[in-house]
C-alpha cells in the first residue's frame, strides 16, 4: 500500500496541510484560517489536503486524457471549484441555522424584523456566492468561509435600514465563531456527485461567446470543448470516482510545525521547529537555495542553509512586530480594505514615501499624518511594504546576508508588492541572484513536516527521544 | 558680500552631506592632509588643526539614509544615532576619514568604537575616555595624555607633531569660533525674529565638517548681517532645548518646535561646538593643559558628565534665567540613557523651583512632527494664557 | 532549591554569609559601621572592609526583588516619577524599592549610605544612578572612581596610575573622612592576599566545565558560585572557605561522573554545551533556567558570570602592589573590556570547554552587554563556524519576558543544533 505524509503548520493567521508521497511530491494541500479552536484549525486543513489528494490521484488516472483532451483539463479545474463550493454551502446552511439561534437569543423587541432583514441578506448573497464558485473559480483564490460570507453580509448590512446595523453586526459576530469551529464530515462521493451535478447545469447552460480577443485562443478551445464533450469526461470519472472515493489515504506519520505547533493535538515526539521546516521544504523544491526568507505572521526569520537543506543559522525578528505578516493586517485595518487588496493598491504607487516608525503602534498615527497631509493612498502603502522588507533585510544581514539561490516563503510571498521589494532590495544589496518565489510558498513550512515525518530524521525533541525508546520495545 | 539666504543655504548643504565632500575635496588639495572624524558631543578640534588635520564631526544619518545594514548590528531598543553610522561606515560614505574618534558619552557609542576596531574601519580608531576626575593633577593629567594619544595617531600617519605656536594658534581661531556663535545666540536671545532657530543650527553645523578658518568667515559675515533689525517680532513664548545632545532632529523637527509658538533661544542640539564656556588661554607654553583645564573648569554641564559638585538642574535653571525663558522643552532621543535618565533629576528639580517644562522622545529618522507640533503648540498657548492672567486673580 | 535532598554544604555556607551581611545591614547604627553603597563591577570591596564599612548593592538588591516578583511593583513606582520606560530597569527597582521603605531581600530595611563609592566601571549608567541616589541622600559622599576603559585593549601605566592617583588623592582621604579610621595599607594587603586565593579558586571551579559532562552550570547555577567573591567577602577568610568546600563538592560531582545540579535534581543527560552572553533574565529566573535544562542543555562558560572580574588570562589581586592591584582590578571587569576583547574571550571559552553552540540573551535594560552583540556573535558565527542563537529578555522587568518568544527561538536553536549533531556523526561515520 502507497504510505502517504502529512506536515501541517499551524501559523498564527492560516493552518496549512500538505500530504506527500514516498517520492516526496506534493499530492495534496490544504489552508484554512487559524481560528480560535487551533484543533479544528488543523482538522480542517487537513481533510482540505485530503480531498485535495483524491483529486490529484484522480487526475493521475486521468493523466492521458488531460494531456490530450481540453475538456478534461477544464472540467477537472472546475470541478474543484464547485466541489469546494458544495462545502462551502454545508456550512452556510449551518450558519442560517446558527443565525435563527442567535437572533432568538437576542433582547431586542424587533427580533423578527432582524431576522427576516438576515434571511433576506441570504437570499441575495447565497446566488452571488454559488456564482463565483461556479463560473468565476473562486474556489482557487483560497479565501475562508468567514471572509467569503463577511465581505458579502457587510456590504448588504450597509445597504439595510441604520436601528438594524447592530443587530445585524452582533448576529454575524456570534454566530460565524461557533460555525466555523464545527467540525463538518463531508463525504467525499457524495460531495463529488453533487458537483457534477452542478457542472452539467453550468454547460447545459453555456452558450457560444464571440471570439473578442481580450482572452487567450486557449479559453474558447477548452470552453468550447468542455461545452461539448462533458457528458464524455463524466462518464469517465465515474468509472474512477468510487476507487478513489474509498481508497484510504494512509498517513503513516506527520509533523506539526508552525507557530501554534505546541497547541497542536499532535504526540509531542511529532512537533517541529518551523525554522527547520520552512529550510527543508524550501530546499526540496528548490535544491540549490542557500538562503530562505520566511514572513510569517508572527516571526520573520531569515534562514541559511547547506546543501542538504539543514539550518546552519537563523534569526528572528525581535520582539518588536514590525516586519512581520501581523503588519500588513494593522495596515489593512488602518486603511479599512482587506489584506488581499493590499499589494495591488501598493503597486499604483509612483514613489514610496518614507515611513519611520515600523512600529506597529506608531505607524497606525503616522499614516494618518501623512494622509492628513495629502500622501497619496497607494504612495503610503508602497512606502509601507518597503519599510517591512527593509526589517527583513536586516534580519536577512544579521544571519549572514544573502547566498545564492535565496527562496522567500510564507503567505505575504502572495502579495505583489511584497515580493516587488523583496526582489528590489535583495538585488540592490546582494548583486544578481536567483530568486525562488513559488506559488506553494505559503505552504513550505507543512511540506518541510511532511518531508521530515516521511524521513523520520530527528523528528523528536531530544528528551522526547528517551521517551520514545522506552515505548518501542 | 553674500546675502543671509545664500548662506544658509549654503550652511545646511554642507551640514547634511552625508558624503562629507567638503572635507575630501580639502584632504586632496594636499598630500599629508588628515581627516579625523569625530561623534557626539564634544572633542577638543584644535589639536587635530593644529596637527595639520581637518576634525569632522559624524552625528548620523538623520532622516536622509535608509537603514539596513545598522539594524543587523542593533537591536530594537538602541537608539538611532549608531545605526546610521555604522550604516554610513559600510556603505563607504566616510572612505575618506582618516581616523574615528568616539568619546566617551554612553556605552553604545563606546561599544560602537568596538565595532569600528572590529570591522577594522580607518586608519585608527579611539575611544576617548575624558575624565570623570576634575582635579588638574589627576583629571587634566590623564585628560592631556588622552589627547596626546591622539596626536600619536596623527603623526603615524602624516609624521606631523603640533608646535606649541600651532596649538596656541588653533586654540585662538576656536575661540574666534565660539565667540562668534554665543555672539549669534545672544542676538537670537534679544531678536529671535532676525535668524530662525533652523538658521542658527545649520550655520553652527557646518563649523564641524570644515576647515574652521572657513567657518570663522561664514560667522563673521552672520554676525554683521544680524545687526540690522530683519524679519518681524511674532507672539511666542522663549524656551530652552535640553537632552538633544548626541542623536540630532531632523531639520524639520527644529523648525516644527519654533513654528508651533516656540523661539527656541537656547539649546544643546550642537554641544560639542558649544562646550567650553569662554575662552581658552591661548597664550601659555603648555597648551594641552589650557585645554584641559578648560575642559575641567569651564565646560558646559552635559548628562555624560558626572555632574555631583555643580549639580546640572541648577545649571540649566541659570541658563533659562539669563536667557529670559518661559520654560524648557526636554527632547531626549529615544532610548538615548544619559538623557533619559537625567529626566527625573531635572523634572523634579524643576518642578520644585517652578519652571515649566515639557518632555517628548524624538529619533533622527522621523520626519512626521504632528503629535509633537500639538504638544509644543499647547505648552506655548498655556504659558502665554498663563502670562495674560493678571496675577491677583 | 526545590530538592531539600540536594542542598550542599556550600550553598548553606552561603546562605550564612548573606544573611549574616544583611544582619549586620540592618544592625549597622548599633554596630557602630558606616554604610558604602556600590556596584558590582569595579567593586572595591577590600578597601571597603580595610575601612570597616558594611556593603550595599542596588544591582543584587534590585535581582533579589525580581526573583521575589516585587520589580514590577517598584519599577512602575520609579515610572510614575519620571523615569522612562526604556532606561536601565535596575535603577528603576532600586528607586522605587527605595521609594517604598527600602526594605531589602531578607525583609530588613536596607540602611541609608554614608557613602556612594561610584565605581565607575564598564558601565555609564552606573554614574547616573548615583546621581540619583546622591538627590535623595543629600548627606551621603559621594565618592567618584573614574576606571579608564580598556578601549585598545591593554591597561596602559598611564590609566594605571590615574585610577592610584584617584585612591590616594580622593577614596582614601574620603574615606578615612567619613569613617574616622586611619588607612592601613597592611590590612589592606592581608585581604588582597585572600582574595588572590578566592579568586585562584573561582578560576579552578569555572575551569571544571572542561569535563563531561561538564560538572557544573556556569550561568544559572554560575551566578550563585560568583555570589560570595562579589558581594563583599571577597578578600575574607570565609570567601576562601566556601571556595574551598564549592571545589570539593564539585570534584565528587566529577569523579562520579555527574552532570550539574538544577532545581529539579540532577541533570542527567548532558546533550548540549553552551557559551552564554549577556546577563540572565532575574524575574523568570527559574523557567527560564528550565528550558535549558529540559532540553538537556548545560552552559559551560559565560560572560555574566566575569562582570565582577576577568580571571580567565590569569590575572589575580597582588598584595605587593595594593593599589596598583586595585586599579587593574577595576579596570580588567567585562564590561570594561572592549568588543575585540569580549569576542576573545568568548572565543577562548567556546573553544577551550568545547561548546556546541553560542548564545546571546540580549538585555533590553543593559547597553553595556547589549550594543555590539549582534556584531560579535556575527564575528564568533563566522570565524569559529559554531551555531549561533538569540533570544531577548530584561533584567527585572517582568513585560520583557516572554516566554512563549523566548521557549519557540530555544526550540528552533536545540533542533538545529541536534541536526547539525546528527549530520556530523553521520559525515564522521562515512
Amino acid at each position: 500500500m502507497e504510505k502517504y505524509y502529512l506536515g501541517i503548520d499551524l501559523g498564527s493567521t492560516t493552518s496549512k496541510a500538505v500530504i506527500i508521497n514516498q517520492k516526496d511530491e506534493i499530492i495534496g494541500r490544504g489552508i484554512t484560517n487559524t481560528r480560535a479552536n487551533y484543533k479544528v484549525a488543523a482538522d480542517i486543513a487537513r481533510e482540505e489536503a485530503v480531498y485535495d489528494a483524491r483529486f490529484t490521484l484522480l487526475s493521475q488516472k486521468l493523466q492521458e486524457e488531460i494531456n490530450t483532451k481540453p475538456e478534461f483539463k477544464k472540467y477537472m479545474e472546475d470541478i474543484r471549484s464547485v466541489f469546494q463550493y458544495r462545502q462551502f454551502k454545508r456550512r452556510m446552511d449551518s450558519l442560517e441555522k446558527t443565525f435563527r439561534e442567535t437572533v432568538d437569543g437576542f433582547k431586542y423587541d424587533n427580533k423578527a424584523e432582524i431576522l427576516a432583514e438576515i434571511n433576506k441578506i441570504i437570499e441575495i448573497i447565497r446566488p452571488q456566492i454559488r456564482h463565483e464558485f461556479v463560473n468565476e473559480n473562486l474556489g482557487s483564490k483560497n479565501q475562508f468561509f468567514r471572509d467569503i460570507v463577511c465581505e458579502r453580509y457587510n456590504n448588504e448590512v450597509e445597504k439595510a435600514s441604520k436601528p438594524l446595523f447592530e443587530p445585524l453586526m452582533l448576529a454575524f459576530d456570534k454566530s460565524i465563531n461557533p460555525v466555523e469551529n464545527e467540525m463538518v464530515q463531508f463525504n467525499f462521493k457524495e460531495l463529488v456527485h453533487e458537483s457534477m451535478k452542478n457542472l452539467e447545469e453550468k454547460y447545459e447552460g453555456l452558450v457560444d461567446e464571440q471570439e473578442d480577443g481580450s482572452k487567450e485562443d486557449w479559453y474558447y478551445a477548452e470552453l468550447n470543448a468542455v461545452k461539448d464533450n462533458y457528458k464524455n469526461v463524466e462518464y469517465t470519472l465515474r468509472q474512477h470516482i468510487d476507487e478513489i472515493a474509498d481508497q484510504d489515504i494512509h498517513i503513516a506519520t506527520m509533523v506539526g510545525t508552525g507557530y501554534g505547533r505546541a497547541l497542536l493535538p499532535f504526540p509531542e515526539n511529532c512537533i517541529k521547529s518551523e525554522i527547520l521546516c520552512h529550510a527543508f521544504g524550501a530546499h526540496a523544491l528548490f535544491p540549490n537555495t542557500r538562503t530562505v526568507l520566511d514572513i510569517g505572521g508572527q516571526d520573520t526569520k531569515a534562514i541559511q542553509v547547506d546543501s542538504h537543506g539543514l539550518v546552519t543559522s537563523f534569526h528572528m525578528n525581535d520582539r518588536c512586530a514590525a516586519g512581520c505578516g501581523r503588519y500588513l493586517g494593522y495596515i489593512a485595518d488602518e486603511f479599512g480594505i482587506s489584506l488581499n487588496e493590499l499589494g495591488p493598491e501598493a503597486m499604483k504607487a509612483d514613489k514610496e514615501t518614507t515611513i519611520c516608525s515600523t512600529c506597529t503602534v506608531f505607524a497606525g498615527a503616522e499614516v494618518k499624518e501623512l494622509l492628513h497631509n495629502g500622501e497619496k493612498r497607494p504612495n503610503i502603502l508602497a512606502g509601507l511594504h518597503k519599510a517591512i522588507i527593509q526589517r527583513a533585510m536586516s534580519l536577512i544581514a544579521r544571519s549572514g546576508g544573502v547566498r545564492n539561490e535565496f527562496t522567500f516563503t510564507g503567505g505575504v510571498a502572495r502579495n505583489q508588492a511584497v515580493v516587488k521589494y523583496v526582489t528590489q532590495m535583495v538585488t540592490d544589496a546582494y548583486g544578481e541572484v536567483t530568486m525562488n518565489i513559488h506559488t506553494d510558498s505559503i505552504f513550505m513550512g507543512a511540506l518541510g513536516g511532511a518531508m521530515f515525518a516521511r524521513r523520520n530524521l530527528n523528528v523528536d525533541l531530544p528528551t522526547q527521544q528517551k521517551k520514545m525508546k522506552k515505548v518501542t520495545p | 558680500m553674500k546675502d543671509l539666504k545664500t548662506i544658509i543655504e549654503e550652511c545646511k548643504d554642507l551640514s547634511f552631506d552625508l558624503n562629507f565632500t567638503r572635507a575630501k575635496e580639502w584632504k586632496e588639495e594636499k598630500p599629508d592632509r588628515v581627516v579625523v572624524g569625530y561623534m557626539p558631543i564634544y572633542f577638543p578640534r584644535e589639536i587635530i588643526h593644529a596637527a595639520g588635520g581637518l576634525p569632522v564631526g559624524i552625528f548620523g544619518g538623520g532622516d536622509r539614509k535608509q537603514i539596513i545594514k545598522g539594524d543587523a548590528y542593533y537591536q530594537s531598543y538602541i537608539c538611532h544615532i549608531p545605526r546610521s553610522i555604522i550604516e554610513l561606515a559600510l556603505d563607504k560614505h566616510m572612505e575618506h576619514i582618516d581616523g574615528f574618534i568616539f568619546p566617551s558619552i554612553c556605552d553604545v557609542i563606546r561599544n560602537l568604537s568596538g565595532i569600528f576596531k572590529q570591522q577594522k574601519l580607518g586608519k585608527f580608531v579611539k575611544y576617548m575616555d575624558f575624565p570623570q576626575n576634575f582635579l588638574p593633577q589627576i583629571g587634566g593629567v590623564f585628560y592631556q595624555q588622552e589627547m596626546q594619544h591622539v596626536l600619536k595617531y596623527i603623526k603615524e600617519i602624516n609624521g606631523k607633531v603640533p608646535t606649541t605656536e600651532e596649538l596656541n594658534h588653533s586654540i585662538d581661531l576656536y575661540n574666534k569660533n565660539r565667540q562668534m556663535i554665543e555672539y549669534i545666540y545672544d542676538v537670537r536671545q534679544e531678536f529671535p525674529w532676525r535668524l530662525s532657530i533652523e538658521d542658527v543650527y545649520c550655520i553652527v553645523r557646518a563649523g564641524t565638517v570644515i576647515p574652521v578658518e572657513e567657518h570663522n568667515e561664514i560667522l563673521e559675515q552672520v554676525c554683521e548681517l544680524i545687526k540690522e533689525e530683519i524679519g518681524t517680532p511674532q507672539d511666542k513664548i522663549k524656551v530652552v532645548i535640553s537632552g538633544a545632545f548626541c542623536e540630532q532632529p531632523s531639520l524639520g523637527l527644529i523648525k516644527a518646535v519654533e513654528e508651533s509658538g516656540c523661539y527656541v533661544v537656547d539649546d544643546d542640539y550642537m554641544l560639542g561646538s558649544r562646550m567650553i564656556l569662554g575662552d581658552i588661554d591661548a597664550t601659555t607654553e603648555k597648551p594641552l593643559e589650557s585645554i584641559a583645564l578648560s575642559y575641567i573648569n569651564q565646560s558646559q554641564y552635559s548628562s555624560s558628565i558626572y555632574d555631583v559638585h555643580n549639580p546640572k538642574e541648577n545649571r540649566l535653571a541659570k541658563i533659562v534665567k539669563d536667557r529670559g525663558a518661559d520654560g524648557v522643552i526636554f527632547a531626549s532621543a529615544s532610548f538615548c540613557d544619559p538623557s533619559l535618565l537625567d529626566a527625573p533629576i531635572f523634572q523634579n528639580a524643576f518642578d520644585a523651583m517652578g519652571i515649566r517644562y515639557i518632555a517628548f522622545q524624538f529619533s533622527e529618522n522621523i520626519n512626521q512632527y504632528k503629535v509633537i507640533k500639538e504638544q509644543v503648540g499647547t505648552f506655548s498657548d498655556s504659558i502665554k494664557l498663563w502670562e495674560d492672567e493678571p496675577i491677583n486673580a | 532549591m526545590a530538592k531539600e535532598a540536594q542542598k550542599e554544604k556550600s550553598m548553606i555556607l552561603q546562605k550564612e554569609m548573606i544573611e549574616g551581611l544583611f544582619n549586620d545591614l540592618a544592625n549597622a547604627k548599633e554596630l557602630g559601621k558606616k554604610v558604602c553603597y556600590t556596584f558590582i563591577p569595579g567593586n572595591l570591596s577590600e578597601l571597603i572592609r580595610t575601612f570597616d564599612m558594611l556593603p550595599v548593592y542596588p544591582e543584587i538588591n534590585a535581582l533579589q526583588s525580581a526573583m521575589r516578583k516585587k520589580s514590577a511593583a517598584y519599577i512602575k513606582e520609579a515610572e510614575r516619577n519620571a523615569h522612562s520606560e526604556d532606561v536601565c530597569t535596575y535603577v528603576k527597582c532600586d528607586v522605587g524599592m527605595m521609594m517604598k521603605g527600602n526594605i531589602g531581600p531578607t525583609g530588613q530595611k536596607i540602611p541609608e549610605p554614608d557613602v556612594l563609592l561610584l565605581s565607575y566601571t564598564g558601565c555609564f549608567t552606573f554614574l547616573k544612578w548615583f546621581e540619583t541616589l546622591k538627590r535623595e541622600y543629600p548627606k551621603a559622599k559621594v565618592i567618584m572612581v573614574h576606571t579608564p576603559y580598556q578601549e585598545n585593549a591593554e591597561m596602559t601605566p598611564e590609566m594605571t596610575q590615574y585610577m592610584v592617583k584617584q585612591f590616594q588623592e580622593e577614596v582614601i582621604p574620603q574615606m578615612e573622612e567619613v569613617t574616622g579610621i586611619k588607612y592601613d595599607e597592611e590590612k589592606l594587603k592581608a585581604h588582597l592576599r585572600l582574595s588572590a586565593k578566592a579568586e585562584d579558586l573561582i578560576t579552578e571551579i569555572f575551569d571544571t566545565t572542561k569535563h563531561k559532562p561538564s560538572p557544573i552550570d556556569a550561568y544559572f547555577a554560575g551566578v550563585y558560585y560568583i555570589g560570595p567573591i562579589n558581594i563583599g567577602f571577597r578578600g575574607t577568610q570565609k570567601a576562601v572557605d566556601y571556595y574551598e568546600e564549592l571545589l570539593k563538592e564539585i570534584n565528587i560531582r566529577i569523579e562520579k561522573g555527574q552532570g550539574p545540579i538544577t532545581p529539579e535534581g540532577e541533570m542527567k543527560e548532558e546533550k548540549y554545551r553552551l557559551v552564554v552572553e549577556g546577563p540572565p533574565n532575574w524575574t523568570s529566573f527559574r523557567e527560564f533556567w528550565k528550558i535549558f535544562y529540559d532540553m538537556g542543555a548545560v552552559i559551560v562558560a559565560s560572560s555574566y558570570t566575569k562582570v565582577g572580574g576577568v580571571y580567565d588570562y590569569g590575572w589575580r589581586h597582588d598584595p605587593d602592589r595594593p593599589l596598583e592591584a586595585l586599579a587593574e582590578y577595576c579596570m580588567n571587569c567585562y564590561t570594561n573590556l572592549n568588543i575585540p576583547q569580549r569576542i576573545d574571550l568568548l572565543k577562548k571559552c567556546i573553544t577551550e570547554y568545547d561548546a556546541d553552540g553560542y548564545m546571546t540573551n540580549s538585555i533590553k535594560s543593559c547597553n553595556s552587554f547589549s550594543a555590539g552583540q549582534l556584531g560579535m556573535m556575527r564575528e564568533i558565527e563566522d570565524s569559529l563556524e559554531v551555531p549561533v542563537g538569540f533570544i531577548e529578555s530584561d533584567l527585572v522587568d517582568p513585560r520583557y519576558f516572554s516566554y512563549s518568544n523566548i521557549k519557540n527561538r530555544l526550540e528552533s536553536f536545540f533542533q538545529m543544533l541536534e541536526q547539525r549533531k546528527s549530520m556530523e556523526k553521520e559525515t564522521e561515520s562515512v
